[in-house]
């Protein structure tokens, strides 16, 4: 069964949030939604768990029951102790006695925070935090689990256990889609989705992604066409979209971030976007 | 003395910490730190939250006294004075949400005693909009428009890319280095490793500590992780989770941290998973996490 949400549109007002956006993700992998502040993820996530109405498109997804979601804000009651979120939640899921403490320890376990079960979440760090969030949303056991932004603004040294969570969530058979603004974090996940202002930039594995990128990208020390580069450490990197790159230009294989800011560009420049 | 009376004294060096520390009664926040930026210098300061890299930058400019060392701002204490050389973007942006664009410049410059420039075009079109009413991107950009304003000698931004696109990031990115052409010095936090590269030399703080410092390739040394290619990654995965090794999801590979080659393999073999096993360089990522003890 793959779940997906299918030409997706959303319209906000006179804003249109998400223009025909497809994402479909298998039992068993981990698809990163990656983007900016409003590019869409949040509403892309929130439409795929049933929290809005598609105005165009198609949801498949399971049940609200067998959907785990984390909301970028929030996802845990500041007031009560870790220990207490959870049980609150699995409680509204149905789990009690054994069955519900066991789940709760093995998922906190794995979490590192057993030994901070008495402590009111509002205590917690925003590593911390963001993991018990995770462990609510995994309690159930979720076929579906949507993680929005699970580590924007979590340490380093956090974020790696929090990928190994994610993990495996998809290692035991969930179905993981997760929103994300660093692309390293996207290049771990089996496929990837890139919104820019509530279109796709790019879908598909990473290979897939790279494969079908269009154009040169050029590795120079002085751009020839200033709004056509970026800086990577002290030299630039500069597109040439069509068939017109100069012949003598050093051209490099570009990585994820090149790409990904490349069509970007190219994007803004056809609808006449200032970024 | 006036502001302009202010320069470095020993050629370059902006910023400097000597054996600094800091206590917050019996909590050790930074201890024995030397380090300095030196002008035209982007110098990244990574580490996990609590590593002590805020105190740092806090005591470098003067917010808060060492309690152990010395600091020095432009070749001197970071006082009032010297601080008017400074640009500073905290994690939080430092602007005034309820004031518009415009507002915010002038009170900016005024505190300063410069004059407010010209607003970039991404702006012009919000000069008089509240600031809480504008995308999180736009705000970033006024905040370093903010702190550039009075021409510093030396920035020091915290998370500046913090929740930003690729497009956004590379543009801040783009004035980080316009101003290190010009001689500013920079010292900049960040949490995405992939800007590691932007940098020309790597601080990495943990436990109140400075353990490591140079290059991303000089901070993770022999550092190696192990790489496993199998058909079978989900049985993989449980295999090595199930002996204690701290395995990863890596594309459709799985990766495991601070590992051995040889026991991942024979953990492999000897539950029948058939795979491909290699020692890999680490992520600086997986660096840190051996350096934190994790």
């Amino acid at each position: 069964m793959t779940y997906a949400i299918r030409s997706a549109v959303v319209r906000f007002g006179d804003t249109l949030a998400l223009d025909d956006v497809t994402l479909e993700v298998e039992p068993g992998s981990v698809v990163a939604v990656v983007g900016g502040d409003g590019a869409g993820k949040t509403t892309l996530l929130r439409s795929l768990v049933g929290r809005l109405r598609l105005e165009h498109g198609e949801v498949d997804a399971p049940s609200r029951q067998q959907i785990g979601y984390l909301p970028a804000t929030a996802g845990s009651w500041p007031a009560l102790t870790v220990a207490q979120n959870m049980d609150f939640v699995g409680g509204a899921y149905g789990l009690s006695g054994t069955a519900l403490s066991t789940r709760r320890d093995e998922l906190l376990g794995r979490a590192g925070l057993l030994d901070v079960v008495d402590r009111p979440a509002s205590q917690l760090s925003g590593g911390m935090r963001r993991k018990l969030g995770f462990s609510m949303a995994m309690l159930h056991e979720p076929l579906l689990l949507v993680l929005d932004e699970p580590s924007t603004g979590v340490d380093p040294v956090s974020r790696v256990d929090l990928w190994r969570l994610v993990s495996e969530a998809a290692a035991a058979g969930a179905a993981v889609v997760m929103s994300t603004t660093y692309l390293d974090e996207a290049e771990r996940a089996a496929t990837l989705l890139a919104l820019d202002g509530g279109r796709v930039l790019a879908s598909g594995t990473r290979a897939e992604v790279l494969g079908s990128f269009e154009g040169v990208v050029e590795r120079t020390a002085t751009p020839r066409r200033r709004d056509w580069a970026w800086r990577r450490g002290r030299e630039f990197h500069e597109y040439w979209p069509g068939e017109d790159a100069p012949r003598d230009a050093t051209a490099l294989v570009p990585d994820l971030e090149d790409v990904v800011i490349a069509l970007s560009l190219l994007r803004r420049r056809r609808y006449g976007l200032v970024s | 003395m006036t502001p302009s009376d202010v320069g470095p004294v020993s050629p370059g060096e902006l910023l400097r910490a000597d054996r600094a520390g800091r206590r917050f009664g019996d909590v050790v926040a930074v201890e024995d730190v030397t380090m300095s930026v030196r002008a035209g210098e982007v110098v990244g300061l990574l580490g996990a939250n609590g590593a002590g890299k805020t105190t740092l930058i806090r005591m470098l400019l003067g917010l808060i006294a060492t309690s152990a060392g010395e600091v020095a701002l432009l070749g001197g204490p970071p006082d009032r004075v010297r601080r008017t050389r400074l640009g500073y973007v905290p994690q939080g942006l430092g602007l005034y949400g309820d004031l518009t664009v415009r507002e915010n410049l002038t009170f900016s410059a005024q505190a300063y005693g410069s004059t407010a420039p010209r607003l970039p075009e991404a702006l012009r079109g919000a000069a008089d909009r509240l600031v809480t009413a504008l995308p999180l991107g736009l705000q970033r950009q006024l905040a370093f428009v903010c702190a550039l304003a009075h021409d510093p000698l030396v920035l020091v931004l915290d998370e500046p890319t913090s929740g930003v696109d690729a497009l956004a990031r590379a543009a801040l990115w783009d004035t980080i280095h316009e101003q290190a052409e010009r001689g500013v010095g920079v010292l900049v936090t960040t949490h995405a490793m992939q800007e590691a590269e932007q940098c020309d030399r790597l601080l990495l703080m943990s436990r109140a500590r400075l353990v490591a410092q140079g290059s991303e390739a000089d901070i993770i040394g022999s550092t190696t992780a192990v790489a496993v290619r199998t058909d079978d990654w989900a049985h993989a995965f449980a295999v090595l989770d199930e002996a204690g090794l701290p395995a990863m999801l890596a594309g459709r590979d799985v990766r495991v941290a601070d590992a051995d080659a040889d026991r991942v393999r024979q953990v492999l073999s000897d539950a029948g998973v058939n795979a491909e096993v290699g020692a890999v360089p680490a992520t600086i990522e997986e660096r840190m996490r051996v350096l934190a003890g994790a």
